[in-house]
């Protein structure tokens, strides 16, 4: 059972090491547009779509 | 402020950066705040955005700009926030490039975004976030603690892992329980109690219990439990929180219209200003096609304006000076100047913002029927809770240990799951039954205040009808294109009638000329052509009619006319027969004249309507009916019911209604149908005699635990299996929701 000692430590290490990366994400405003990230991911990353001025659906 | 000199700078700098577009509109300038690093920022509203490739058009095309920093679109909020180095005056331009791709943009009043939300919205996510992590760790510790015995993990490590949980869970508790806690102490303040007081006492007696337990080296602990429920509720509530958070939006929206500038006249020149900023006296110039900024009276030029969005009729008015326009309504066909009569924040537009606030208020005085629940439950379970400690203690000669341990059992025992889950379950299966049915439910309790009802307040246009009038009967067809053609030249419903009910190929059509108030003229294949009233190019010996009409006129030969009607929806009549069987009684509460809403009640069985009325007489109808005991469903399309559709006991919309009162009604039904408004109410009965069934459950399961735990009799199994049968028994029956047709 001595084994815990090192576990235990390990698995809350890691679980707050979880929990900041929230507390992070939270504070950074990842969470203020949870829409706009599921449309981002569509984007190229070259810039092609920057020139054209179509008029946008309305 | 000196703004004018700022405007004049904005005009030199457009042109020291070489831009030779069309003239760039100034103003914006004045919305730029400087960040602590010296740059410039601006948050602006763009609306238009609809998909992944209009943020990729609008931030790439500012982010090819030489001193642009950074510019971000919020998908959800369609703000967007632009920083750059340089002069505040930039932003003009690049505000023109957004315009340039077709969108439109409004200037951002950071006083109208409700921060206060966002704050609430972070705070909610912490603690959720903090309990699932907390939730997480424990159970890897409760996994060895619940599956094996104290002799075979050993005394010592039983104690270790006892411990650990108490250090993860005591502060998880204290930090994530805090809505709870909040919400519970408020309510005590205010002398009631509401479902957060046995909540909160839970995963408090939870917590002590076991951490009493873990100091003197006991059995079992509960940390666990405590943690998820936690965690459980705090889902509940932040999802209820954003529902809200939606609904709430329906005041900011309004005001949108209210953000923009206007063009203000001052010694011959036009100057942009805030619309906030406009005051009496002003002289404002407004362009076909723009909406009267705020109330004034015309001083020049002759139009037509749709006054829908205020008064919900139909038909657009026509206007000459010294006539009073409304902030809010459109002006559809010719340049007019006006006089502020009022500022902004006066306006008959702001009134109703007002009403909606005024209404939003005294709408949260409604009493969840779980919060009437846990104000008869809460004083009872502590008074038994407290007389079993005294009589274990004074009658049954317990030391005190012994008798608060049974005393806790009591309260545990009791713990307000199945009572928590008797009207959730039922809400989420009753809310997924409509969404099938096109029927969206947007506040948690609306269904709860739809089953209470007993007066239907209904709005004519949009409501009953469909909201637009519909060409009669078959017009030869050669007349139809002729009148298409130059229909699609203007704004006005009736033309909107005729293009939409014509899908063959339009004539070319030269000098449109649109005359307010009468109709339009036109030259096709060299032939004079005029579209519009009687009196101007009609047969005036052609017998009168009561519905809507327009004539064509080619050249000298006999007029034809056209005629329409706004047509009730296929099912109306059906719909209110069926509310009237359920023992409601309709009122049609209508903006329009009178002789068109008396007819619609007759044709659909209404005895009683009102007419002619003004958002804020709507209003009042309605607070004298609440007055009287009645409880209200107000079904209302347009931006004059609103203030209704906020105040009425619970309020639908149909799919077709502004955004305005889409937000502000707690249910909108999708289609041509009316009666989603009868299908939601039978559904609504249904749920709420689901609801009573599960209390019932709920006291009945108390009625034989409570004694038991009273006795002292309840071991921790027994606890358990006890607590989640009544759960899983209330669950049950609330299914039945699905099968029951």
């Amino acid at each position: 059972m001595s084994i815990l000692i090192y576990l235990i430590p390990i698995a809350l290490f890691l679980g707050l090491l979880g929990l900041a990366a929230f507390i992070w994400s939270l504070k950074s405003g990842q969470y203020d547009d949870l829409d706009g990230a599921a449309q981002r991911i569509l984007f190229d990353e070259e810039k092609t779509l920057t020139q054209d001025h179509d008029i946008p659906h309305s | 402020m000196g703004r004018s000199a700022l405007s004049d700078n904005a005009q030199l700098h457009s042109s020291v950066n070489g831009n030779h577009d069309t003239q760039i509109l100034s103003g914006y300038e004045t919305l730029v705040e400087k960040t602590p690093e010296g740059l410039n920022t601006i948050s602006v509203l763009v609306s238009g955005v609809y998909c992944a490739a209009c943020i990729q058009k609008i931030e790439g095309s500012l982010s090819q700009e030489q001193d642009i920093i950074l510019a971000r679109l919020n998908f959800t909020t369609r703000r967007l926030t632009i920083t750059w180095s340089g002069v505040p005056e930039q932003s003009n331009r690049y505000i023109h490039i957004i315009e340039n791709l077709g969108y439109t943009v409004n200037p951002f009043d950071p006083q109208i975004w409700q921060e206060e939300s966002k704050v609430e919205e972070r705070f909610l996510l912490l603690c959720l976030g903090v309990a699932g992590f907390a939730m997480g760790n424990i159970m890897l510790l409760s996994v060895g603690l619940w599956t094996t015995t104290g002799e075979t993990m050993g005394l010592a490590t039983r104690e270790l892992l006892h411990l650990i949980s108490a250090a993860i869970a005591l502060p998880t508790i204290l930090f994530s329980g805090r809505p709870f806690f909040r919400s519970a102490i408020k309510a005590l303040k205010g002398g009631h109690t509401n479902m957060d007081v046995p909540i909160s006492l839970a995963l408090i007696l939870a917590s002590s219990m076991s951490l009493f337990e873990t100091i003197n080296g006991g059995e079992h602990v509960y940390f666990d439990s405590a943690v998820m429920l936690t965690f459980f509720l705090l889902i509940g509530r932040t999802l209820d929180f954003r529902a809200r958070k939606q609904a709430r939006a329906g005041a900011s929206d309004l005001l949108d219209t209210m953000t923009g500038f206007a063009n203000v006249i001052e010694d011959g020149k036009v100057r942009r200003v805030l619309i906030r900023d406009l005051h009496e006296n002003q002289y404002v110039r407004i362009a076909a096609g723009e909406n009267f900024p705020v109330d004034g009276q015309i001083i020049e030029g002759q139009s037509e304006v749709d006054t829908s969005l205020v008064t919900g009729e139909t038909l657009p008015r026509a206007i000459k000076p010294e006539d009073d326009v409304f902030a809010g309504t459109l002006n559809l066909s010719v340049p007019v100047t006006m006089v502020v009569s009022k500022p902004a924040k006066d306006s008959l537009l702001s009134e109703i913002v007002k009403l909606m606030e005024q209404a939003e208020q005294s709408k949260a005085i409604y009493v969840r029927l779980a919060d009437r629940a846990a104000r008869l439950y809460t004083p009872v379970v502590h008074t038994l809770a407290a007389l079993a400690f005294l009589g274990w203690l004074f009658i049954g000669d317990l030391d005190w240990q012994a008798a608060l341990m049974i005393s806790i059992t009591v309260l545990i025992i009791t713990c307000p799951c199945a009572l928590g889950l008797a009207v959730p379950v039922v809400q989420v299966l009753a809310t997924g039954k409509l969404m099938k049915n096109g029927v969206l439910i947007k506040s948690g309790d609306a269904l709860e205040r739809l089953a209470s009802i007993d007066t239907v307040l209904l709005d004519k246009t949009g409501t009953l009808t469909l909201g637009h009038p519909t060409l009669e009967g078959n017009p030869p067809q050669e007349a139809l294109r002729l009148a298409a053609s130059l229909a699609a030249h203007s704004r006005h419903p009736l033309s909107k009638a005729i293009s939409q009910s014509y899908a063959g190929v339009l004539l070319e059509t030269r000098q449109v000329q649109e005359h307010p108030g009468q109709g339009l003229e036109g030259v096709i294949d060299g032939k004079p052509v005029r579209l519009g009233s009687r009196a101007w190019c009609g047969d005036k010996n052609a017998p009168p009619s009561d519905m809507l009409e327009l004539w064509l006129r080619i050249d000298n030969q006999t007029p034809i006319a056209f005629f329409f009607t706004d047509h009730l929806r296929e099912d109306t009549c059906d719909c209110i027969e069926a509310l009237k069987k359920a023992s409601l009684t309709p009122i049609i509460v209508s903006g329009d004249r009178n002789h068109i809403t008396q007819k619609i009640a007759k044709e659909c069985g209404i005895e009683r309507f009102y007419s002619e009325q003004t958002p804020p007489q709507k209003f009042q109808i309605m607070e004298n009916l609440k007055r009287e005991g009645h409880k209200i469903l107000m079904v209302g399309d347009g931006l004059n019911d609103a203030p209704v559709l906020t105040g009425a006991t619970v309020s639908m919309a149909p799919g077709t209604a502004i955004d305005m009162a889409q937000n502000a009604a707690d249910i909108i039904f999708m289609g041509k149908k009316l009666m989603p408004v009868h299908t939601t109410y039978n559904t609504a009965r249904l749920a709420q005699k689901l609801v009573k069934q599960n209390f019932t459950l709920a006291v009945l399961y108390n009625i034989i635990a409570v004694p038991l735990a009273l006795s002292g009799l309840v071991t921790p199994l027994v606890a358990a299996i006890a607590m989640s049968g009544s759960s899983l028994i209330v669950i049950a029956n609330s299914f039945r929701l699905k099968v029951i047709k």
